[in-house]
Formats: structure tokens, C-alpha cells, sequence
């Protein structure tokens, strides 16, 4: 029996854990172990590479308008765009997404429009008012500080019985802060339907994850939680929708929280401020880009003669469409009245304010 | 109309207002079987489950940010932090989440959460348990920040504050959590947010205070009475946003103010007021507005604790001197 076994120092052994990793694609395409049913299913893993395509696209131009003073600081996905989209892919209308800063790709899957985005990043609450499922939480800036809301939206509809499941989606950095430990801890007590999803992009802004953690994975953080954290090959995405799946099945059903750690790698700068030369060599970034998501998942349908070249050029002119008819819209928003920034602070202003407003509005002395 | 501490009518009002909403949840450190550390949630759990009322892990950014996403799904989540030196944590979700959701996504989502923890000095509890820091919250944009200073103030801000549709921090003197006695009818009326009371009226001089400092002021009040001075005595009971109106349509009858209050001057909410006054009531006034407060010093603990406080005789002192003035 394994509590009869002795350890250094002739003490008993009173807990082990181990993390799995999960991967199916091979960073060429190839087939690494038996696939999940649905990659198979021509039409699913085909909107999965059309919304990881659309993403790149669309931040290939969101870069583009930044450079040119028409956006703000923007944080492309590139190179990761398989985690926000497979996990957003297994997710259903009814759960609740709790995504960071770069999760586009979930934003889009779930609804959100490209014009809404580039108005967030423009500088414009209203993008924040987005199409997504309405419940669905903004786009979340500071660190980690979502995921103790996760827990949260997750005890709500465990109180209500509803089968449904808040997905908390942050990166590698976050898992150093304590909101993101006090949430797990808090998901573990009281078995929530959550998944916390860790984008492992190797690197938090500047910092590398080695000097983020002293932990082998980051998956293992659910240990100290009480549930199962798995790694997953990120830059795979059926991967990443299979370990979805499984983690938000197994929430749905009662069995708990559960975490995945996506490793994959942060292809591009954190944001459009950033210049990742500064602390990584361009080899480190070209040697990762045989991993990259999209030419992986290309390879993979091409091989399973769910795609041809046709498909590809039309698909490439449909982003191109897109992007461009989403960048219109948002260039024609009409932009908001100085005052309004007053009209969401509360339910109803208070007069105090009232008078700021009108002196905003130039309807007098405040 | 049974009488009733200050604490009890926090418990009523908690009662009351999860048997009226069933989306009404209480969540904090000891807050279940134990009924909280000042006991303002005793028999709650008996009555209405662990399920609304929680004792959560000893983290309060997770028990403020737990109400944030509860509230995100149309919960009433009150949260309790024991002290008012453990709400730091909490800054960050009242700052950068709590008071601006509604904002952030442009009515999209709302938080309508309370946190509530006991405020001030005065109880010789040991190191960081006797904080008045409400400027810093009061400093907030889109939260409310709220002060009862008796039983019947407590029961009926604090349902108001439950029944908000924003996220309100709840301040409950802990100095006068027993000491302050009043008749409580369990009616289920809340009492208006960002209005100031009227403890007292009188035409010589206001006097402008919250919570447990009530108390002195009032005394301070009565001793200027002994001396033919008419003091008007002003609970401002919101802090954010207050009520203007009231604080000016006062200082134009007396021409005279002093603000009382236990936090430290430096930036205390008191400096506020006197702006306001400055800014909108100068031409009424008979004398400098005073402040009455905490010395610019870190609350010391218990042995000193009462020399950092404003005392009657301070007030009254104040008050004098305003009214001496020429």
C-alpha cells in the first residue's frame, strides 16, 4: 500500500499528483495519437482555422491602424490564436467568458464584432457594450483580477442549479498573483463550474517563465487547489477544444473546477508599445514559429482532404472582406458627447454630478 | 418599537433583507456558524443556509471580487471584511472593477454588492483593527460610501444599500457597535442614500460629522447648548456622493462650521467639505471653517488610541472659537 511506503527520511507519503499533456498535431500537421471524434467533422475544424485566419488577419490590420494613429495600444494574439478559439469553440451561448486582454479570438467566436474590438482598443467604452453573449464579461486589463469574478459568476449558477460554466482565461503571468490562487482555492472549496484557462505565452511582457515560477508546469497550481490541472499543447488547437470540452463537460456535470495550462508562445510584442527585441532574440522567435497554430492546423486539413488551395484563397479574400468592412464601421462610429462619459457611472446620476455633466456639456457653471 | 445596539440592527436589516430577496447572499470570514466577529451575522445561517450565507477563505480581494461576479449575475451579495485594516486587498476590485463596471460596459453589467466592515478607533482591539480610511474610498468615482451613526440609521441605510443598484461600502462604527441604542420597527423601509441627517438644529454654528463621532459631537452639541450656542448638528451619513445642498443651506444659516472627524486631517474628507464651502458658501460665512480630527499620524493602538480621537471638549472648542470670531 502506498501509504505503508517509506520516503527520505522513513515518513510516510501522503499525497502525489501528476499533470497530463494533451496533443494530437504534430507542429507539421501529423497525427501524434489517436484524434477525438470531432476532428474528423469537416465543417467544425474548418471554422476553426477560419476564425483563427480571420483573427491574424484582423490583428495584422489592428497593428496597421495603430501604426498609422487611427487605434491605441493593441496586443495581437499571434501565435496563440488556437487557445482562445478552441476554448471559446467548446464553450456553449449560455456560459460565461471572463477573457483578459488577448482573447480576441474567444470575443469573435462568441459574437463579438470586429468593430466593437477595434473600439475598445480605440479608446471607447462602448466596445465593451459588445454583441458577445450578454453576460459576458469586458475585456480585462488588470492582471488576473477577473478570475476571483469567475468564482463568483460560477457560485451564482451553482446556487441557481444552472448548468452552466464561467470560463476564466488569462496568461502565464497571472498565475504569479494571489487573485488568481484565491479563486482557485475558492472554486476547489466549493466544487464551481469553472475553468481557468492559462495561456502559457512563455513570456509576461518582458519576463520569462522561469522567473514567474519554480514549478515544472503551471497546470500543477490546481493541485493546491484540490483539482485536476492539465498541460496542453496550446499552438494545437484540437488540443485545445478536446481539453475544453473535457473541462467544461466536467463542470457542467458537478465534478468540479478544473485548469488548463495552454503552452504555446507569444509569436509577436505584448502590445503595439512593446518591442520584444528588447529582452528575446529574433532566433528564439523564428525557431518557434514551426509551431505556430494555423500553417499546423492548414497541414492537417490538407492532409485529410478537408481543404484545398481553392478554399484557402477564397477564405483569404473572405478575412480580407471582413476585416476591412469591420474597420469601416468602426472608422464611421460617431463618437460619443464629452458628458456621456457621466452616464454610466451610476444607475442614476446624482445630482452633484448632474452639475459636472452640464458644465461638461457646456450647459453652465458646475 | 423593540430597542436595539447599532450591531443588531445590522443583523435586522441583513434579515430583513434576505427574507424580502431571495438573491440577497452574505459572505465573509466567520460569518456562518460563528454569526461574524461582532456577531452582526449571528442566526443567519440557521435561517437561511450556507448556501446565501457563506463563510469564505480567509482572502478578502477574493471575497470583494466574489461579489463583483456574483453581482455580475443579478446576486445581492453582501460581503463582510472583519476589519477595516484587512479592506486593502479590496481596493483594486473596488476600484478598478466594483465602482466602474457599469461603466466599463456601458450598462451592459451592473454590480449591486456591499461590502461592509466595521470602521474606526476607540475599542482597544489590537494593531490595524481601528482604521478610518473612508477618504480613500469617498476618493472612489461610481462607488457609494456610507456611515450609519445610530440603530435606526443602520437598519435603514443599510437596505438601502442593499437595494441599490451600485456597489455601496458600508461603514459601521464600531465604537458605538453596542453602545449606541435606539428603537428599531422592522418595517423593511430603507432610509434614503446620499442625504445627510439633521440630527439637530440650531442657528449659531454646524457642526458636520459621521459615524461613531456622532456621539461626541452631539455631546459636544448639548454642552454648547449649557451655553446659550445653538448648534446644528449634521450626519452626513454618505460620503459618496454627499449631500451638498444640505451641508450649504446649513452654513448659510450659521455662517459658521466645524467638521468633526476621526480619520487624519491630511486629505480626510473633511478637507472636502471645507472646499465645498469655500468654493460655494464663502460670502456666508462669520468665521474660518475648523476641523476637528485625527492628528496626521498612524492610528496608534490601544493605549493611545483615545488621544488621536477628537474629544467633546475639542469640538466645543472649535465651536467656540467659530463663534467668537471677528
Amino acid at each position: 500500500m502506498a501509504s505503508k511506503k517509506m520516503a527520505d527520511g522513513g515518513l510516510p507519503v501522503i499525497a502525489r499528483f501528476e499533470v497530463r499533456h494533451r496533443n494530437y498535431l504534430a507542429p507539421d500537421g501529423s497525427i501524434n495519437r489517436p484524434l477525438p471524434a470531432f476532428a474528423s467533422d469537416a465543417n467544425l475544424v474548418t471554422a476553426l482555422y477560419r476564425a483563427m485566419l480571420l483573427l491574424r488577419n484582423f490583428d495584422r490590420k489592428a497593428v496597421a491602424l495603430q501604426r498609422t494613429g487611427r487605434l491605441g495600444t493593441y496586443a495581437v494574439s499571434l501565435g496563440q490564436e488556437a487557445v482562445s478559439v478552441g476554448v471559446a469553440s467548446a464553450m456553449r451561448e449560455e456560459d460565461v467568458l471572463l477573457p483578459s486582454y488577448r482573447d480576441n479570438g474567444a470575443l469573435i467566436w462568441r459574437g463579438v464584432k470586429l468593430e466593437e474590438i477595434l473600439l475598445f482598443w480605440g479608446g471607447d467604452e462602448r466596445g465593451n457594450q459588445f454583441s458577445g453573449p450578454v453576460q459576458d464579461f469586458p475585456f480585462c486589463v488588470p492582471v488576473g483580477s477577473q478570475a476571483p469574478h469567475a468564482a463568483g459568476v460560477a457560485y451564482a449558477f451553482k446556487l441557481r442549479k444552472q448548468p452552466r460554466v464561467a470560463v476564466c482565461m488569462f496568461g502565464d503571468g497571472a498565475t504569479s498573483k494571489g487573485d488568481v490562487y484565491e479563486a482557485m482555492n475558492f472554486a476547489g472549496v466549493h466544487k464551481l463550474p469553472v475553468v481557468f484557462v492559462a495561456t502559457n505565452n512563455q513570456w509576461a511582457i518582458s519576463v520569462p517563465l522561469r522567473l514567474q515560477t519554480g514549478c515544472e508546469t503551471l497546470a500543477q497550481k490546481a493541485v493546491a487547489a484540490g483539482f485536476i490541472g492539465e498541460q496542453v499543447d496550446g499552438s494545437d488547437v484540437v488540443a485545445m477544444r478536446a481539453a475544453a470540452e473535457d473541462a467544461i463537460a466536467a463542470a457542467r456535470e458537478g465534478r468540479g473546477p478544473r485548469f488548463i495550462e495552454a503552452v504555446t508562445y507569444r509569436l509577436g510584442d505584448h502590445t503595439t508599445s512593446d518591442d520584444a527585441l528588447r529582452y528575446r532574440s529574433a532566433d528564439e522567435v523564428q525557431a518557434r514559429w514551426k509551431e505556430e497554430p494555423i500553417a499546423r492546423l492548414r497541414n492537417y486539413l490538407v492532409s485529410q482532404k478537408m481543404w484545398s488551395k481553392a478554399e484557402e484563397e477564397r477564405l483569404a479574400a473572405e478575412c480580407h472582406e471582413r476585416v476591412e468592412a469591420a474597420v469601416e464601421r468602426y472608422l464611421a462610429t460617431e463618437p460619443r458627447r464629452p458628458e456621456t462619459m457621466f452616464d454610466h457611472l451610476y444607475a442614476e446620476l446624482p445630482e452633484t454630478y448632474a452639475a459636472q455633466r452640464r458644465q461638461l456639456a457646456g450647459e453652465g457653471d458646475a | 418599537m423593540p430597542e436595539m445596539t447599532l450591531v443588531e440592527a445590522v443583523n435586522l436589516a441583513l434579515a430583513r433583507a434576505m427574507e424580502d430577496d431571495s438573491d440577497v447572499v452574505v459572505l465573509g470570514e466567520d460569518v456562518g456558524i460563528n454569526g461574524g466577529v461582532f456577531r452582526a451575522t449571528v442566526g443567519l445561517q440557521t435561517r437561511f443556509g450556507p448556501e446565501r450565507v457563506l463563510d469564505t477563505p480567509l482572502a478578502e480581494l477574493l471575497i470583494s471580487g466574489l461579489c463583483v461576479g456574483m453581482a455580475a449575475q443579478g446576486l445581492k451579495p453582501v460581503g463582510e471584511i472583519q476589519f477595516m485594516g484587512f479592506l486593502y486587498p479590496c481596493i483594486d476590485q473596488l476600484v478598478n472593477h466594483a465602482s466602474r463596471f457599469r461603466n466599463r460596459t456601458q450598462g451592459r453589467l451592473t454590480c449591486p454588492m456591499v461590502l461592509r466592515t466595521p470602521h474606526g478607533a476607540g475599542i482597544r482591539a489590537p494593531e490595524h483593527h481601528s482604521e478610518s480610511t473612508e477618504a480613500m474610498l469617498a476618493h472612489i468615482p461610481g462607488l457609494r460610501v456610507v456611515i450609519p451613526s445610530s440603530p435606526e440609521r443602520a437598519y435603514g441605510l443599510l437596505l438601502a444599500a442593499i437595494r441599490d443598484p451600485d456597489p455601496v461600502v458600508f461603514l459601521e462604527p464600531t465604537r458605538i457597535y453596542r453602545a449606541a441604542k435606539g428603537e428599531v420597527e422592522d418595517n423593511g423601509e430603507a432610509l434614503p442614500l446620499d442625504v445627510a441627517f439633521v440630527l439637530r438644529e440650531g442657528r449659531d454654528v454646524t457642526l458636520i460629522s459621521w459615524g461613531a463621532m456622532l456621539k461626541e459631537t452631539m455631546a459636544a452639541a448639548d454642552a454648547l447648548a449649557a451655553d446659550g450656542v445653538a448648534a446644528e448638528v449634521i450626519d452626513l451619513a454618505t460620503l459618496k456622493p454627499y449631500d451638498e445642498a444640505t451641508v450649504l443651506g446649513s452654513v448659510a444659516k450659521t455662517g459658521r462650521c466645524v467638521i468633526v472627524h476621526e480619520a487624519t486631517r491630511t486629505g480626510g474628507f473633511g478637507a472636502e467639505i471645507a472646499a465645498l464651502i469655500a468654493e460655494r458658501a464663502l460670502t456666508s460665512l462669520l468665521a474660518p471653517v475648523a476641523r476637528v480630527t485625527g492628528y496626521d499620524t498612524i492610528v496608534p493602538m490601544a493605549r493611545l488610541e483615545q488621544h488621536m480621537m477628537p474629544s467633546v471638549d475639542r469640538i466645543v472648542t472649535a465651536a467656540r472659537k467659530a463663534c467668537q470670531f471677528s
